[in-house]
C-alpha cells in the first residue's frame, strides 16, 4: 500500500457519495429549448454571434471570446434561434444568452470530425484547439484552460498535476469518468503535458474512491513520468494549493501568485477528457457529466448533459423530487451555490445538482464565536476565520484586511465545523466586496 | 525621612521644569480656528462630509479642502457659523433628509427564496440580488438603521425603516449603504413623493408586489402642472414644478404617491380618508 498524503487543516463531511457513484454515466434527453448564457466562466463574457432566427448546427460557434481571460460558447443542439436576451443564470443575476429551439435533428457542424493524425500536433496547435473549443476548468470554478495552459515567459512548469479527487459530498461525476474512460482522461493528460513542456505527471485520487485508483493506475502504469498519487479522505483536498501542498509538499504563496510560480499547472479529470475530445474531435466544450443528487431526488443518477439544459429537466429525468425540497444548490454542499429557480440552465461549471430535503436544509441560528478555535485548525489556508467573522461582522474592514481576507478560497470549512453555527464564509464574502470598493474608492483619491 | 523627601522633590522639579521647558519650545502649533470650528460642529462624527470625524471636517475646512455646507447634520446654522469664522458668506439651500422610498413591506411584497444568511441588506445582496422578488425592494434587514449615528431610524412593523425626519440630518450614510438604492435625499419641503423604486414593467411588478408603481402613466395624464414623468417605468415628481394640488395621489390605482405635512410626516389616502402614517 502507497502512503496516502494530504495537507495541514481541514474537515471530515460525510461524503454521501453512496447515492449516485454506482450509477453509470447515461445521456440525458436533449431538451427541445436550450438556454446558452454568455458568461459560462471566469473572465469577460463572450459577445453573441448569432441573432434571432439563425440557423444553428450543434458545435458552431455562437458566443465569441474577446479577451484573453475568455472561452468562446458554442451551440449544444442544432435549431433556430428564439432569442438573444438576458436569461436567468444559476449564478444570481440574469446575463445576456442565446436561447436555441431544437429541430430534433441534433446535426452537428461539419468541422466536428475524428482527426487520426491528432497525436502530431505542435504544442501550439493543440493549445489553440483548446482555445476555439471554449473549454474552461470544469472542477467548478470554470477557469479558461486556455490560459492557465499558456504560462507568462519565464515561467516553468516541472509538474502537472490531475486533480481526481472531488472533495465535495454527494458528487460522483469525475469518478465516473475515471472509472469508465480513463483511457481518454490519461490522453487528454498527456496532450496537456506536451502544450506545458513537462514530463512528470501526478494524478491524485482521494481514498474513498480505491476503484477509480485502481482503473486509472492500471491505464498509467503503460505511461512513462504518469504516477498515480492516493490522498486521504479530507476536505477540501481537491482544492488546488491543498492538492499541491499534500502531493508535492510545495507551498503556494499569497495571491496574486498562482500555481505556476511552484511550477505546478492543476487539471480537473472531466478538464482532461474535454481536452481530448477537443483536441482528437475538434469538438467544443458543449456537454458534460453532472451529478443530479441528494436525499430529495427520487432516483440520482450521473448525466451527460449538454450545456444549456434546465436543472427542472434533469430533475424530472431522475425521477423527480419527493416532495420535501429544502434547498436546490449547483454543485457541492460546500461550495455551491443555492438556487431559487429550477429553469436555470446547466453552465460550464456545474458538476452537480444536489437537491436537500428539508431537514438537512435547516440552518441553526447563528450565536455569538465561542473562542473554541475549531475554525482555525480546520482552515486549510492557515487564516483566523474567528477573527476574519468577527471583523467583518462589525465593520472592520481594514482588520480583516490585515489578517490577509482574501487568501481565503471560501471552502466552508470553518462555517461547517464551528459549534456556535456562524457563517464565516458569508461574512467574508461581504467583507472581500466591501474591501474591494474601499480599495477602488482608495485609488480613484490617489 | 529627608533624603527620601528629597530625593522625590528633586525628581518631581526636575520634570516639571523639564516638561515646561518641552511645552515651551515643542509645542505644535495648530491653527486655534480648527478648535472653534470644532466646537461648533456637532460632534457626532457621523462621516457624513467624508472625512474622519469633526476635527478631520475641521481640518480640511482650514486647508480648503471642504466646503462649509459640507456638514449636512449641523444643517445651515453650522454652515453659516463656520462660514462667519473662515470669512465665507453662505448661501442658504433646501434641506434635504432621508426618506425610503419603498414600502413594500413583509405584508404587500413576495420573497423569492426564504433566506437564512448572515442578518444584513448587503450580506442578503450578494445571494441573487437579496430574498426579495422585487430586484429594487428594500430588503429590511437593519443596515441603514445601523449606520444611522443620529438613531433616526427604526425598523417598522413589516420590516421597512422609518426615518423620524425631525432627528433626520440628512447626512446621507443610510443612503449610501443601502445596496439596492431605496433610501435617497430628497428636499424637505417636497410636498409630494413616489414611495417606490421599481424601474419594472407593470406585469412584473403586480406578480411581486401589491403596492408597487406599475407605470400605468395616470399620474403623468392628470398633472395640471405638468410635474411628473415617467423615468425608465417609475414616475418622478419634480418638487420645483408641484403645486400640491395632491391630484396624482387621488388618481394613482397603486397608491404609491404620498404626501408630507411640514414636520415631515406622511400621510396616505386610504378609502377616501386620509391617514398619518410614519414613514
Amino acid at each position: 500500500m502507497i502512503k496516502l498524503k494530504t495537507f495541514p487543516g481541514g474537515v471530515h463531511p460525510p461524503d454521501r457519495k453512496s447515492l449516485s457513484v454506482h450509477k453509470q454515466i447515461e445521456p440525458a434527453v436533449i431538451p427541445n429549448v436550450i438556454v446558452c448564457p454568455m458568461s459560462q466562466h471566469i473572465g469577460a463574457p463572450c459577445q453573441p454571434r448569432v441573432k434571432e432566427g439563425d440557423k444553428v448546427k450543434a458545435g458552431q460557434l455562437i458566443g465569441q471570446a474577446d479577451s484573453f481571460v475568455s472561452a468562446p460558447v458554442h451551440a449544444p443542439i442544432s435549431g433556430t434561434i428564439k432569442a438573444v436576451c438576458l436569461a436567468p443564470h444559476p449564478i444570481g443575476k440574469p446575463v445576456m444568452a442565446v436561447t436555441i429551439e431544437s429541430d430534433g435533428l441534433d446535426a452537428w457542424d461539419d468541422a466536428i470530425q475524428e482527426d487520426l493524425y491528432y497525436s502530431r500536433l505542435e504544442p501550439k496547435d493543440i493549445l489553440n484547439r483548446v482555445r476555439n473549443a471554449g473549454i474552461v476548468g470544469l472542477g467548478g470554478a470554470a477557469f479558461p484552460t486556455a490560459v492557465k495552459l499558456s504560462p507568462p515567459k519565464g515561467k516553468r512548469i516541472d509538474t502537472v498535476i490531475l486533480n481526481g479527487v472531488e472533495c465535495e459530498p454527494y458528487l460522483t461525476a469525475d469518478h465516473r469518468i475515471m472509472l469508465e474512460e480513463p483511457e481518454k482522461i490519461i490522453a487528454g493528460l498527456r496532450l496537456i503535458m506536451k502544450v506545458l513542456n513537462v514530463d512528470r505527471a501526478f494524478i491524485g485520487i482521494e481514498s474513498n474512491k480505491p476503484d477509480a485508483i485502481e482503473s486509472m493506475s492500471k491505464v498509467a502504469k503503460g505511461e512513462s513520468g504518469i504516477y498515480v498519487q492516493g490522498l486521504k479522505l479530507k476536505y477540501p483536498q481537491g482544492a488546488e494549493k491543498q492538492l499541491i501542498k499534500a502531493i508535492l509538499g510545495r507551498e503556494v504563496p499569497p495571491p496574486p501568485c498562482l500555481p505556476l510560480d511552484v511550477g505546478v499547472v492543476v487539471q480537473n479529470a472531466g478538464t482532461c477528457l474535454a481536452v481530448y475530445e477537443a483536441v482528437r474531435d475538434n469538438k467544443p466544450l458543449v456537454e458534460r457529466v453532472v451529478t443530479v443528487t441528494g436525499s430529495a431526488i427520487n432516483d440520482p443518477k450521473n448525466l451527460r448533459v449538454r450545456l444549456g439544459t434546465s436543472f427542472s429537466d434533469l430533475i424530472a429525468q431522475c425521477g423527480n423530487t419527493n416532495g420535501s425540497v429544502g434547498k436546490v444548490i449547483m454543485g457541492g454542499p460546500m461550495m455551491g451555490i443555492a438556487q431559487h429557480r429550477l429553469d436555470v440552465p446547466v453552465i460550464k461549471g456545474t458538476s452537480g445538482i444536489l437537491v436537500l430535503n428539508r431537514k438537512e436544509a435547516a440552518k441553526q441560528e447563528s450565536r455569538a464565536c465561542i473562542r473554541c478555535g475549531q475554525c482555525i485548525r480546520a482552515c486549510p489556508m492557515n487564516l483566523l476565520p474567528n477573527l476574519l467573522g468577527i471583523y467583518c461582522e462589525k465593520g472592520r474592514w481594514e482588520d480583516a484586511e490585515k489578517l490577509h481576507i482574501f487568501d481565503c478560497m471560501e471552502c466552508g470549512s470553518c462555517s461547517y465545523i464551528c459549534p456556535a453555527s456562524r457563517q464565516m464564509v458569508h461574512l467574508i464574502k461581504l467583507g472581500k466586496q466591501e474591501i474591494l470598493s474601499i480599495q477602488k474608492k482608495r485609488e480613484a483619491k490617489s | 525621612m529627608w533624603p527620601s523627601m528629597l530625593t522625590l522633590g528633586g525628581v518631581a522639579l526636575f520634570s516639571a521644569l523639564g516638561l515646561g521647558i518641552a511645552s515651551r519650545f515643542l509645542a505644535v502649533e495648530t491653527d486655534p480656528r480648527i478648535k472653534q470650528i470644532t466646537d461648533i460642529l456637532p460632534g457626532a462624527n457621523c462621516g457624513g462630509c467624508g472625512f474622519a470625524g469633526c476635527s478631520g471636517f475641521a481640518d480640511a475646512l482650514i486647508k480648503g479642502k471642504a466646503e462649509p455646507g459640507g456638514c449636512s447634520a449641523g444643517g445651515i446654522a453650522v454652515a453659516q457659523q463656520v462660514g462667519n469664522i473662515l470669512g465665507i458668506k453662505i448661501e442658504s439651500g433646501p434641506k434635504k433628509i432621508a426618506r425610503v422610498f419603498c414600502r413594500g413591506g413583509i405584508r404587500h411584497a413576495r420573497d423569492k427564496y426564504s433566506y437564512t444568511g448572515v442578518k444584513d441588506c448587503k450580506a442578503a445582496a450578494i445571494l441573487a440580488g437579496g430574498p426579495k422578488a422585487c430586484e429594487y425592494g428594500c430588503l429590511g434587514m437593519g443596515t441603514c438603521l445601523r449606520a444611522c449615528t443620529f438613531g433616526a431610524i427604526s425598523m417598522g412593523p413589516e420590516h421597512i425603516p422609518v426615518i423620524d425626519t425631525r432627528k433626520c440630518t440628512g447626512c446621507g450614510k443610510c443612503a449610501a449603504i443601502c445596496p439596492k438604492n431605496v433610501i435617497r435625499l430628497v428636499p424637505e419641503a417636497q410636498r409630494f413623493l413616489v414611495l417606490c423604486n421599481s424601474h419594472d414593467k407593470g406585469k412584473t411588478v403586480k406578480d411581486v408586489c401589491q403596492i408597487g408603481c406599475i407605470a400605468c402613466q395616470i399620474c403623468v395624464k392628470k398633472c395640471p402642472a405638468e410635474a411628473i414623468r415617467m423615468e425608465d417605468s417609475l414616475a418622478v415628481i419634480d418638487s420645483e414644478k408641484c403645486t400640491a394640488c395632491g391630484i396624482c395621489q387621488g388618481k394613482c390605482p397603486q397608491k404609491v404617491i404620498f404626501w408630507t405635512d411640514e414636520q415631515g410626516m406622511i400621510f396616505v389616502s386610504e378609502e377616501g380618508k386620509t391617514v398619518a402614517k410614519a414613514c
